[in-house]
């Protein structure tokens, strides 16, 4: 057990999973000598040597698109995409080409492909780099989506998405590449797609994943001094998602906030709202509630305080569904 | 059959030169069946292996006439036909060899006949029973890409492999002129240069992209885009086998000794419609198609094999006895093509599960047998 950093955390899952598994490469923009611009693949070129640490040509498609060639060749490549916003040119690749092509060659093919995409806001950072696409990959047969919001989920949660055969899209939350946690690299980990309750309660559950997930037990620890016992479910997978475990904490406190950057619309959030309606109609005190971005380009940095979700909008919701 | 080229000691200049505005074609049978030398790409085939071409030709244009045909009885939902394009698909098809992986558009039936690949298996998409549907690693030919140019880069990624382990293979990518303005084609080229990928770039410049010309696509002659992204680029009749055959396989051969990429443009013609659902009496005069129809790669080649006096009377009645053949499995394989089990629609969208469809696949079957109950209630 040590004590790692996120950006650390995914640096060793990399480096484990490298130095595991001869067929893994990492692939991406200036990943090499520059270790990433958030330094996640430091040291590793070094270690690993060029064949296996490339650095691409700065073309999205391009290098999701090799990365299904290397696949098909036997290859689990590992790319990066530097930021949110960049991944939209190997949308194409990603959806038409990676996600189906298991199916398309019924079964004959795996496509173990891991984009790792940094994401969200809350850094400072100027257009396009702040963004919460993970509905529309969600949304996509084939692919499955995870987001982790500690280092210790950081570590075994990439381990897993590079050992799994289908494509996975892992949303890293930058602005938690800098907290720091317990990493324990010898623990047998949970399953990649299981939920967990990281804060019990009993008077409303609140859900989320990757960045939000923080902000959550912050609020959950503000509303136990008021009294209120709030339970906080860290989704961590997309998809698939665990409804099971959001379904038994909401059957024992009866009531749902959902919390993400995305836009509220069309997002998850809308998802879990609508299956946990079905699932939990009778138990259900208030109606689901969604906290997120809004319908309106990520803002430019100086406001994007207001944008994001903070402890405030999550506690004036969780105040509006215990008024029901 | 042996192959000789000094392509691969000419790698910065590209194989063919321009002569009057045009660019000259690699060209080893004119048009009139003659046979021709090239300074730069030469051939020597055997007769048996010359009726070889000839015989993957024509099987392969009955082939798509009887596709065409079915399509009509309504036995295909759609049909992307190949007529005129046989030389430059089984000449290319032909200079593989089996550890080589090609990665086809989605008409190259006659790439997909040189590798093997049981024409039946072509059909299952066009019928609307599957996406694709075969193993692409029994052939080493993958799944047709409907997706203009996105194959390019899978070819590219492929054949980075290759070189990663070692292997002398090479990867041939074929794609349209249509095609060679998408950005993926242009992202293949860049990768391909910089790693130095074994990979052999295959237009069929057809000269139409649906209702759109060359013209549409490029400023410059195809062939010569390879140059801006550091690799050779060579222009061939794609009508002429024989040529393509040798300029196939001098860039196949080029890749495999680790001397990177090249494009080879292929000048033929699409002799019929984009699909079964085009017209291209809307956007192309007859003439031009008359005009082409005097280079057929077929017509050719039986023009040289006659003068050569290699084959006979009884070798074509042989050839036609075939198409027949090929023409009533494929006619009777397509009539009793099954159609997927229901459920399939659940199958192989994850290769290690997925709660959801775990989940909907269930809630499907229980809609169903709850249909089924009914019936024996009554």
């Amino acid at each position: 057990m040590t004590t790692l950093t996120m950006a650390k955390a995914l640096n060793e899952a990399l480096r484990q999973s490298l130095d595991t598994d001869p067929k893994v490469l990492l692939m991406g923009e200036d990943i090499g000598k520059l270790g990433g611009v958030f330094r996640i693949t430091d040291g590793l070129q070094k270690d690993f040597g060029e064949e296996r640490v490339i650095d691409t040509p700065l073309a999205e498609s391009g290098i999701v698109g090799t990365a299904i060639g290397l696949a098909l060749r036997g290859y689990r490549p590992v790319v990066e995409i530097q930021f949110d916003g960049f991944v939209f040119p190997a949308y194409d690749q990603i959806v038409t080409q990676l996600a189906k092509m298991h199916a398309r060659a019924l079964g004959k093919v795996k496509m173990p492909v891991t984009i790792r995409i940094p994401y969200a806001g809350g850094i400072g950072a100027v257009e396009h780099h702040s963004e919460s696409p993970e509905t529309l990959f969600a949304h996509i047969p084939g692919l499955k989506v995870v987001s982790p919001s500690n280092p210790q989920d950081a570590y075994w949660m990439l381990r897993q998405a590079i050992d799994c055969d289908d494509p996975v899209i892992f949303f890293e939350p930058k602005r938690r590449y800098w907290d720091k946690g317990e990493v324990d690299t010898e623990a047998i980990p949970g399953p990649l797609h299981k939920a967990r309750v990281t804060r019990a309660g009993t008077d409303l559950t609140l859900a989320a994943y990757g960045p939000m997930v923080k902000v959550c037990m912050e609020a959950a620890a503000a509303a136990a001094k008021e009294g209120r016992s709030l339970e906080v479910v860290d989704l961590r997978s997309l998809s698939p998602m665990d409804f099971d475990t959001i379904q038994a904490s909401v059957e024992k406190t009866r009531r749902l906030v959902i919390v993400h950057e995305a836009p509220v619309f069309l997002g998850t959030g809308a998802e879990i709202a609508a299956r946990i309606t079905e699932r939990c109609f009778y138990h259900l005190e208030a109606p689901v509630l969604r906290v997120g971005g809004f319908h309106a380009p990520y803002p430019p940095a100086r406001l994007e305080e207001e944008y994001l979700p903070g402890l405030d909008r999550v506690l004036d919701a969780v105040d509006r569904a215990l008024a029901y | 059959m042996s192959v000789k080229s000094t392509a691969a000691r000419r790698t910065t200049r590209g194989g063919a030169k321009r002569r009057g505005g045009e660019p000259e074609l690699v060209q080893l049978l004119t048009p009139e069946g003659k046979r021709v030398e090239h300074s730069e790409y030469s051939i020597d085939l055997t007769p048996d292996e010359l009726r070889g071409l000839y015989r993957d030709m024509v099987l392969t244009r009955r082939f798509d006439a009887e596709a065409i045909t079915l399509q009509r009885q309504g036995e295909l939902g759609l049909w992307a036909s190949l007529l005129g394009q046989e030389a430059a698909q089984i000449g290319s098809g032909r200079a593989t060899r089996p550890d080589d992986y090609v990665f086809p558009t989605y008409r190259e039936h006659g790439v997909a006949w040189t590798r093997d690949v049981d024409p039946l298996n072509l059909l299952g998409m066009f019928r609307g029973v599957n996406h694709g549907g075969w193993d692409p690693n029994e052939n080493n030919f993958h799944l047709y890409t409907i997706v203009i140019g996105s194959q390019t880069l899978h070819a590219t990624g492929y054949a980075m492999g290759v070189a990663k382990d070692g292997a002398d293979s090479a990867v041939i990518a074929y794609f349209g002129d249509g095609a060679s303005s998408q950005g993926d084609v242009a992202e293949a080229f860049t990768f391909a240069a910089v790693y130095n990928a074994p990979v052999v770039f295959f237009c069929q410049n057809n000269q139409w992209a649906i209702s759109e010309p060359t013209e549409k696509q490029s400023r410059v002659p195809i062939y010569q885009r390879s140059a801006g992204f550091g690799f050779p680029g060579v222009r061939v009749d794609g009508n002429d086998v024989l040529a393509v055959l040798a300029v196939t396989k001098a860039a196949l051969e080029r890749a495999r000794t680790g001397q990177g990429p090249m494009l080879v443009e292929a000048f033929t013609y699409r002799m019929g419609a984009h699909t079964t659902t085009d017209d291209p009496t809307r956007y192309r005069a007859d003439e031009e198609r008359e005009q082409w129809e005097l280079k057929d790669p077929i017509l050719r080649l039986k023009t040289y094999l006659e003068a050569e006096g290699f084959a006979d009377e009884e070798y074509y009645a042989s050839i036609d006895k075939e198409s027949d053949a090929l023409a009533k499995r494929v006619r009777d394989g397509v009539r009793t093509m099954p159609n997927p089990d229901t459920m399939a629609i659940f199958e192989n969208v994850y290769a290690d599960g997925h709660a959801l469809v775990d989940e909907e696949r269930a809630q499907f079957a229980e809609y169903l047998a709850s249909f089924a109950d009914e019936t024996e209630g009554h």
